[in-house]
């Protein structure tokens, strides 16, 4: 019973970082914009988050310096893709190769360093509760952010004016741009948003998740998170669930080891990534899931002279 | 957009992420060698002795270890030897031509640090006959090529002895890397030294397939802790095993290198290897003309393997423990791989008052009872 508790909280912590980065990415690709830049800007954000901590003590200060260090990569991105119409696909890999290389190269004076301790963390009263206690209520401020991010995003995306005019230049930038919004701003708005999202995820990892520093740390997360979004259809709300559940096939591998199941440890390791292909070979069968949801001008660029 | 361009995207995006994740299960990217300090003119004509290194010299861990023994060597012979290194070498096709260089700058004593580099250094040592070269953990020899290891698992037997007296669930939890004899042989001496004190622990194994994965081996050891163990020690190389620990208020062990500073409330010890002695050695004898090849095989006895910085909370019968334990390595009056040893199955695989030879010691390719779970293949 404990140990099922236990699961789910680790479950849940390793899903939040997936979260906030899928989220960030889905709002860039709610405008249009694909950024496979997401690795790249999670480790960078991981160093600077690294060593804002290990130089000021604040943890606090530590994730606003990893929001920081993905929004002057986004900014970066931006330019190049929404102003000088480069290839979306290319700039974004050039942006993932070029933050693992500049992080494990900037990084090495920070491969021994030893970050302050964090205390444990409660919510009042609810974390004493049996098994919910340990289950959901013992954790990071951020995990329940990423909740409270879902909420907001669906709020916003779909019940206010800004996110339907956000939705159009996903859509349609040819008709927005016609009905005068500045469809290039909306998309610059949109990148860097869902950079220092990518950067708040990456300086978790480093700071809070595993409190240390190694080159290539994000292990690949910042690729799961872009396959989340297509994987939840670009509905906010499935990417938390989707987040969780890659969360927990990562968690369960460990546990099923601790329990001597005989289970071919590689075989876990491969599954988060197996899941992610069958998702899509399923959605892919019915068009009419990605019909709905898919920003119909995605990964297009936009001429406002055209 | 039409349904078919739709269709078509899920394919591309199902095709990256198969790309990811056949890039990750690569393993991460080396960096580029460093190359070595240039020599500094000297005067009498200084043995030059260099080394390659797996990871950086920062890693708190396997490569600081020999590092620090390279200092100890400076502060041993001073200007009758010239040290140099290069660190992140990585195993495989750059490694050659690393090790060529080495010799073609006149090294006459060539470390390399990592099995992976056995291949290069047969290859390279046949062409520089007069360059002496010695391979760490590696198992093939020729007459200029010498291989040593240190017995990692007498430290491991150590803090088993530890871990047994002070487990309160008995269920103890190790974070393996690769299932090689070498790290097989460390969890089974492990679970020997903590059954000598406390017959009734168990040790469950979650293997990590990699050597230095922090964010993997922090989930390992999150799942060993909710599985029940109380105490963890890690065949791998950082110190995010006794860390998390550490965080989770358990305890756990330093590996390598002495880690007492990453998990001040969780440590109970940490196993340390000492490779000063063997290179002392290896210089003293190629100063004296008399090295030749062969294998080593150190351990306490050379001063090569040590328990150090046991906690203050751990009982004095137990710390009394150690200490004989270490003396009966040091003297020879004691052998932790002794019969009768019996395997998961409760298989004799060492009858009674048999002692291991070093091949059987070599090629342990089995859980002794009390280990649970199944060995990967």
């Amino acid at each position: 019973m404990e140990q099922s508790a236990l699961l789910l909280a680790s479950s849940l912590n390793a899903g939040t970082v997936l979260a906030i980065a899928a989220l960030g990415l889905l709002i860039n690709e709610k405008a249009g914009i694909v950024n496979l830049g997401a690795e790249g800007m999670m480790l960078c954000a991981a160093l600077a988050g690294f060593a804002t901590v290990v130089a000021t003590g604040s943890h606090t200060l530590g994730l606003l310096a990893g929001m920081l260090a993905g929004l002057l990569l986004a900014a970066l991105f931006g330019l190049l893709v929404i102003w000088l119409n480069t290839n979306q696909y290319a700039t974004g890999l050039a942006l993932s190769l070029f933050g693992a290389g500049f992080s494990a190269f900037a990084g090495t004076g920070y491969v021994q360093a030893k970050l302050p301790e964090q205390g444990p963390f409660a919510v009042p009263l609810l974390s004493d509760l049996p098994w919910f206690g340990p289950a959901l209520f013992r954790h990071h401020p951020l995990v329940y952010g990423a909740l409270a991010l879902v909420l907001l995003l669906v709020w916003w995306l779909y019940r206010t004016r800004s996110g339907l005019i956000l939705r159009s230049v996903g859509e349609s930038p040819e008709s927005a741009h016609a009905l005068g919004y500045p469809v290039r701003r909306i998309r610059l708005g949109a990148v860097l948003a869902g950079g220092a999202l990518c950067g708040l995820a990456g300086a978790y990892v480093s700071t809070c998740y595993t409190p240390l520093w190694v080159e290539g740390m994000i292990a690949g997360k910042g690729w799961i998170a872009l396959a989340l979004t297509t994987f939840a259809t670009w509905r906010p709300a499935r990417i938390l669930l989707g987040a969780y559940l890659f969360g927990a096939v990562t968690m369960i591998q460990f546990h099923l080891q601790g329990q001597g199941i005989n289970l071919p440890s590689q075989f876990l390791t491969m599954l988060p990534y197996l899941a992610t292909i069958l998702v899509l070979v399923l959605i892919s069968r019915n068009p009419q899931w990605i019909r709905i949801n898919m920003p119909a001008s995605l990964g297009k660029p936009f001429y406002p002279g055209a | 957009m039409t349904d078919n361009s739709k269709r078509r995207w899920v394919q591309l995006v199902a095709l990256s992420t198969l790309a990811a994740a056949a890039l990750v299960a690569c393993g991460k990217k080396e960096p580029a060698p460093v190359a070595a300090p240039a020599p500094a003119p000297a005067k009498p004509e200084p043995l030059k002795v260099a080394f390659a290194y797996v990871g950086p010299v920062g890693d708190g861990g396997w490569s600081f270890a020999h590092d620090n023994a390279r200092k100890a060597l400076e502060a041993e012979f001073g200007d009758k030897i010239q040290t140099s290194f290069v660190e992140s070498v990585p195993e495989g096709a750059d490694a050659e031509r690393v090790f060529r260089d080495m010799a073609s700058q006149g090294n006459k004593i060539v470390f390399g640090t990592s099995f992976g580099y056995m291949e290069p250094m047969i290859k390279v040592a046949a062409d520089f006959k007069d360059v002496k070269f010695e391979h760490a953990t590696g198992y093939k020899q020729a007459e200029n090529l010498r291989t040593y290891d240190s017995r990692t698992y007498e430290g491991a037997y150590m803090a088993g002895v530890i871990a047994g007296g002070m487990t309160k669930s008995n269920t103890l939890g190790v974070v393996a890397s690769v299932p090689i004899p070498e790290v097989i042989r460390n969890i089974n001496s492990f679970t020997l030294g903590a059954q000598s004190v406390n017959p009734k622990v168990k040790t469950r194994v979650v293997w990590v397939n990699n050597w230095f994965d922090p964010p993997k081996e922090t989930e390992a050891a999150t799942s060993l802790i909710n599985g029940g163990a109380d105490v963890l020690m890690q065949n791998t190389d950082s110190s995010a095993v006794l860390q998390t620990a550490e965080k989770l208020g358990k305890r756990g062990f330093g590996w390598d290198s002495d880690m007492t500073a990453y998990g001040p409330k969780a440590h109970l010890g940490s196993s340390v290897i000492n490779w000063a002695p063997y290179y002392k050695k290896t210089v003293a004898d190629a100063l004296a003309g008399s090295w030749s090849t062969g294998q080593a095989w150190w351990g306490v006895k050379e001063g090569a393997i040590d328990l150090v910085s046991i906690a203050d909370d751990v009982p004095a019968e137990l710390k009394q423990k150690v200490e004989t334990v270490k003396a009966g390595l040091k003297d020879g009056s004691f052998a932790i791989w002794k019969g009768p040893i019996k395997d998961q199955a409760g298989k004799e695989m060492l009858a009674k008052d048999v002692v291991a030879d070093d091949a059987f010691l070599g090629g342990i390719k089995f859980y002794v009872k009390g280990v649970e779970g199944k060995l990967p293949n």
